[in-house]
């Protein structure tokens, strides 16, 4: 379990403890960049809005198999699961210790304080409520490994319940995700400022699902030396090949429709992220498009991470980059990235840990005949 | 599989009908209108043309809601905010180009500009808050702060479209701060402090409908023209006279953001005295519209939890079967 990824992971996670317990007692300008024209920093953008949008694997799969009855992306259920679990689960931490008063927190959840106006307040219930979802739709895991059969049974009976939430609440928090910065109005470039904002966020958010388990399942068949499983993955690509060309119509269509073309390109060092973006989007429709590319490790990964960089570029342009105070200015502080790769560092940990003890990954043995049936 | 047809698209429709209703918020029958004027609305009128730049109101404020001053000065000798921030809720800043010879003069002139809570009409703050925190009183309008309830993720300092809410971050237990337009002291019958101290009567308390008549009659006077001009409260026998300025034809704050309670008259444009030009339709409406559409009830995401439990008992039992 030693080797130079966990090691410095933990160093990383180390970090963020020592960092947090110095924001603690300092206040959170002691360690954060953040400021009065900027009050939300990477923690948000990065931590909560990314990280969670990374986690949207579990979803993903969920979607597809579960609610599409394509019974064939079994294999894949659990690992992104057990990623979604993490990542949804620090992005909850996250928000914990970027609450200026976070000793209150639970007034969020709370009848008499709760606001139902507030998009955040439905974000929060929604995140909290997903996160417990995550956690029992990971139970089979724990019931395999020290559970009897009966309560393997008992848990399968009522599943269904909870895998349904695990569909739905992702659908409306990462829609309100987006729909969080309609309310900032004309502070937010109107490069990025639409009432589309929830749906762009939401098909983004599926399509990072998909990508990140690309990502994840070829990292882990080269680093654990498991039969690749590119030809199931193959089949995941066109997916994002579908949802990735909805977006680009969408986010074009709405531009030119709302008549801001112009600012495509007169808004400077605004006009270049913008249309980085809409070329990393674009990338891994280009590259799947072809079906022979779309059982090719190769191209699934630079797709899948080309998906997965437009996303994170979309979200910290929308929250961040686009967002504009006059006479205010922004960027992260070293403690601040600190924090971030610490969050990441437990998460590689954590899912390094589970997939080592608990029944995460498909055993060998089934994984090759199961491949071998997808051909329809 | 005869079946994968009809479950895709089974489950398509399920998993879409929440897309479809988030896209139905551009249709204008749901949309959520501007809130409108509370019936005992109060507010402040500021004259920029009358403002002398005393800062008399700054320090005022200060006494009324116990701030510290802000020092920004090699010695620290004069209390020089430079914006609002967690201990200065009001602030003089000063409009300054070329020559800046005369007053109020857009080219080679300056001008004095407060910055205060705008006790917006329709919110932002008060509609993003989480935890109602954040209050819009129904009878005067005075937007309050109630830190007890306060969880600090500091999404009015993000929404505000005049920058107002501030919070502090160099503190274990920090709070937002904003002017509650001295809503302690009017509980005392009294005036707001920025007012009431007002050598010029540039900041003028009222009630919001008397404080817009105001604010008509001195821009339909011809500029030069000698009048008089009340103190403290909107009509109050304390005047003095003096000759009516040039006036932008607009009161800030009669539409922007379907109105505010704070209001403000100018000689030089208001985007170049840091008030941003902004639509009349308010951005917590065009927020609350998509919110309220989408969860309307919570109908739509019960009917959509109905469909997805369906698919998801068929799906999985048949799974279940598969595995054992």
């Amino acid at each position: 379990m030693v080797t130079k990824t966990t090691v410095i992971a933990t160093v990383l996670a180390l970090a963020m403890a020592a960092l947090l317990g110095y924001r603690f007692v300092f206040g959170l300008g002691a360690v954060a960049n953040i400021n009065n024209g900027y009050p939300w920093g990477i923690w948000v953008a990065y931590d909560v809005v990314i990280g969670t949008a990374f986690a949207c694997g579990g979803y993903a799969m969920a979607l597809l198999v579960y609610i599409l009855n394509k019974g064939k992306y079994h294999p894949l259920v659990r690992p992104a699961l057990l990623a979604s679990m993490f990542g949804y689960s620090l992005g909850g931490f996250s928000v914990l210790f970027d609450l200026g008063r976070w000793w209150n927190f639970w007034h969020i959840l709370t009848p008499g304080y709760a606001n139902p106006n507030s998009v955040m307040f439905e974000v929060a219930l929604c995140v909290t409520c997903y996160c417990l979802v995550l956690w029992i739709e990971f139970t089979p895991a724990f019931a395999e490994k020290w559970g009897s059969a009966a309560t393997k049974r008992k848990l399968n009976k009522v599943l269904f319940v909870f895998i349904a939430l695990g569909v739905l609440l992702p659908t409306m928090h990462q829609s309100s995700l987006g729909t969080m910065l309609v309310v900032f109005g004309t502070t937010v470039h109107p490069l990025w400022q639409t009432t589309l904002l929830p749906l762009l966020f939401l098909i983004s958010a599926v399509s990072m699902g998909f990508s990140i388990v690309i990502f994840e399942a070829t990292l882990v068949t080269n680093v654990y030396n498991r039969p690749s499983e590119a030809r199931i993955l193959g089949y995941v690509t066109r997916y994002i090949v579908w949802l990735m060309s909805a977006y680009l119509v969408l986010r074009w269509g709405d531009i030119i429709v709302e008549g801001k073309l112009d600012k495509v390109f007169s808004s400077g060092g605004l006009s270049f992220v913008f249309l980085l973006e809409t070329a990393l989007f674009a990338l891994p429709i280009a590259l799947l498009a072809p079906k022979a590319n779309r059982i090719k490790p190769q191209m699934q990964f630079i797709a899948a991470v080309s998906m997965l960089l437009g996303g994170s570029l979309y979200r910290i342009d929308a929250f961040l980059v686009a967002y504009h105070r006059a006479g205010w200015h922004y960027f992260p502080s070293v403690g601040e990235l600190t924090v971030t790769l610490g969050i990441i560092g437990v998460e590689v940990l954590g899912y390094i840990v589970f997939v080592k003890k608990l029944p995460v990954l498909h055993p060998v043995e089934r994984a090759l005949p199961a491949a071998a049936t997808t051909a329809e | 599989m005869p079946l994968t047809r009809r479950n895709f698209l089974k489950g398509a429709a399920a998993g879409s009908a929440v897309v479809a209703c988030a896209a139905t918020t551009a249709s204008e029958a749901e949309a959520r209108e501007n809130k409108t004027l509370p019936p005992k609305a109060v507010g402040l009128l500021y004259d920029s043309t009358l403002c002398i730049g005393c800062k008399a109101c700054v320090k005022a404020c200060r006494d009324a809601n116990d701030t510290s001053p802000e020092f920004n000065t090699a010695d620290p000798l004069w209390d020089t905010p430079l914006d609002l921030s967690g201990s200065t809720l009001n602030v003089i800043k000063m409009y300054a180009e070329g020559t800046s010879d005369h007053k109020d003069q857009e080219k080679d002139g300056f001008a004095f500009i407060k910055k205060s809570c705008m006790h917006c009409v329709d919110p932002s703050c008060v509609s993003v808050c989480p935890v109602t925190a954040m209050r819009k009183d129904p009878d005067t309008g005075i937007v309050s702060h109630h830190p007890d309830a306060c969880i600090g993720c500091r999404y009015c300092v993000a929404s505000c479209p005049f920058g107002v809410p501030k919070f502090e971050y160099n503190t274990p237990t920090p709070q937002i701060h904003k002017c509650q337009m001295c809503r302690h002291r009017q509980a005392e019958g009294k005036i707001p402090a920025c007012a009431e101290v007002c050598p010029t009567g540039a900041t003028l308390f009222g009630s919001v409908l008397g404080l817009r008549e105001e604010a008509a009659r001195r821009r339909s006077l011809p500029a030069g023209e000698t009048t008089t001009f009340s103190r403290k409260t909107v009509g109050s026998s304390d005047t003095h006279e003096k000759n009516t300025a040039h006036y932008l034809p607009h009161t800030y704050g009669e539409t922007e953001m379907g109105g505010t309670q704070m209001m403000l008259l100018a000689g030089v444009p208001f985007d170049k005295l840091g008030y941003p030009t902004l639509p009349e339709g308010s951005f917590a409406s065009a927020s609350e519209t998509i919110q309220h559409t989408v969860y309307k009830g919570m109908a739509a995401p019960v009917a959509v939890l109905g469909g997805l439990m369906y698919l998801a008992h068929k799906h999985t039992k048949h799974d279940g079967q598969d595995e054992d």
